[in-house]
């Protein structure tokens, strides 16, 4: 088993593949969002997108943010070999909403907004209260794996190679 | 209650190993031992320990007061005392000169002066309240997972190095090789291939 020091420097493009690749399935094959979670009514990206584009001592970083951006600078950032660092979602399902970033070096998630609660009024309504709670981040943690789980699958298979990729690079092409 | 702010931080653990049963006697224990303890009378610059989520100022563990249906509900207290440099410097000055008139001397040694410093920062902090600091944790021990509200890098080690001392149990990241590796249910070949993996180049 590697050390995390040594995984977690070794494999960050991992993290930074499942988010482009992410955005390319929310623009391009939203059926694989909602293999994942049927609950689902849309999945969109929300406020924030960082995409980083390595070079050999230096990182280039674009940074995209506020309601309604255009992604068009996202998107030309990607066809110059940038890759998503930071990826702002939207999670709809019925009339409710979560909101959250996640960061593709470390699968962290921040600013993570779940659907309002009624609020507790008593002490014995406490546990039940955090439970609904506990719930509600479990949605999209659960949710979020899942589509983990399909792109680890995809990218250890020889369909990366074969099909994945040129579909990526496809969309990218054709967006500008 | 960090868990229930309006917008959280989630970082995300494998717990890997085993308690031993009973398993809430054995968490509770672990949960006892390294209890946080009140710093503000005493000279010490900071405590890290556990807390009861519902009450952090007064922790309580017994009975499955940590329970709640198939989680385990607790947090983790960092106290810190600050003193700013300034305020230091001016009692270190102070201390250093009553020394020098009272001994007659020209200047103090190296290990004299430190020495100071030490006792200084021991009275200052013995008069300084500390900040506390609260991240909470909910541990799913059926599915060996566990979340803590906060992506501090500090408030993260702290955590693994309480939880391995507190119960033996070692918390492994899920960055995204972790991930992969330990809850994408991939056979022994997938995880061969996916050490071999190389980034992709999307271009070209």
């Amino acid at each position: 088993m590697l050390d995390v020091a040594v995984a977690y420097n070794r494999f960050k493009f991992l993290g930074e593949e499942f988010l482009t690749w992410l955005w390319f399935v929310i623009e391009k094959d939203p059926v694989i969002l909602k293999k994942a979670d049927p609950d689902l009514t849309s999945l969109e990206i929300g406020n924030r997108i960082v995409l980083e584009k390595r070079h050999k001592r230096s990182v280039e970083r674009i940074t995209i943010k506020g309601e309604n951006a255009g992604l068009e600078e996202a998107m030309l950032a990607l066809q110059k070999g940038a890759l998503v660092a930071e990826l702002n979602l939207v999670y709809r399902s019925d009339e409710q909403k979560w909101q959250f970033t996640i960061k593709a070096e470390s699968l962290n998630l921040s600013s993570f907004k779940i659907p309002k609660t009624a609020v507790s009024e008593s002490p014995e309504d406490m546990e039940g209260f955090i439970l609904e709670k506990i719930f509600l981040y479990d949605k999209i943690l659960q949710f979020l794996d899942k589509l983990y789980k399909t792109f680890i699958k995809y990218r250890v298979a020889t369909r990366w190679q074969k099909r994945d990729i040129s579909l990526i690079k496809n969309w990218c092409r054709s967006v500008l | 209650m960090s868990l229930l702010s309006a917008s959280v931080s989630i970082t995300r653990y494998k717990v890997e190993g085993q308690l031993e049963t009973p398993i809430l006697e054995t968490i509770a224990a672990g949960l006892n031992k390294n209890v946080i303890s009140e710093i503000d009378d005493r000279s010490l610059e900071k405590a890290v320990g556990w807390t009861s989520i519902e009450k952090p100022y007064q922790p309580d563990f017994t009975g499955s007061a940590f329970v709640y249906g198939n989680y385990l509900l607790f947090s983790l207290r960092i106290d810190r005392k600050t003193v700013a440099p300034k305020v230091v410097r001016k009692h270190v000055v102070i201390e250093s000169d009553r020394r020098l008139a009272e001994s007659g001397r020209p200047y103090l040694s190296r290990n004299e002066k430190e020495r100071i410093r030490d006792q200084v920062m021991d009275r200052l902090n013995a008069t300084v309240p500390s900040t506390p600091n609260i991240y909470d944790i909910i541990w799913n021990y059926e599915d060996a997972i566990l979340w803590f509200f906060s992506n501090l890098k500090a408030a993260n080690e702290e955590l693994e190095t309480l939880f391995l001392r507190s119960f033996d149990l070692t918390l492994i990241r899920l960055i995204p090789y972790m991930a992969a590796h330990y809850t994408s249910d991939l056979t022994d070949t997938e995880k061969d291939i996916l050490l071999g993996l190389t980034q992709t180049h999307f271009t070209g």
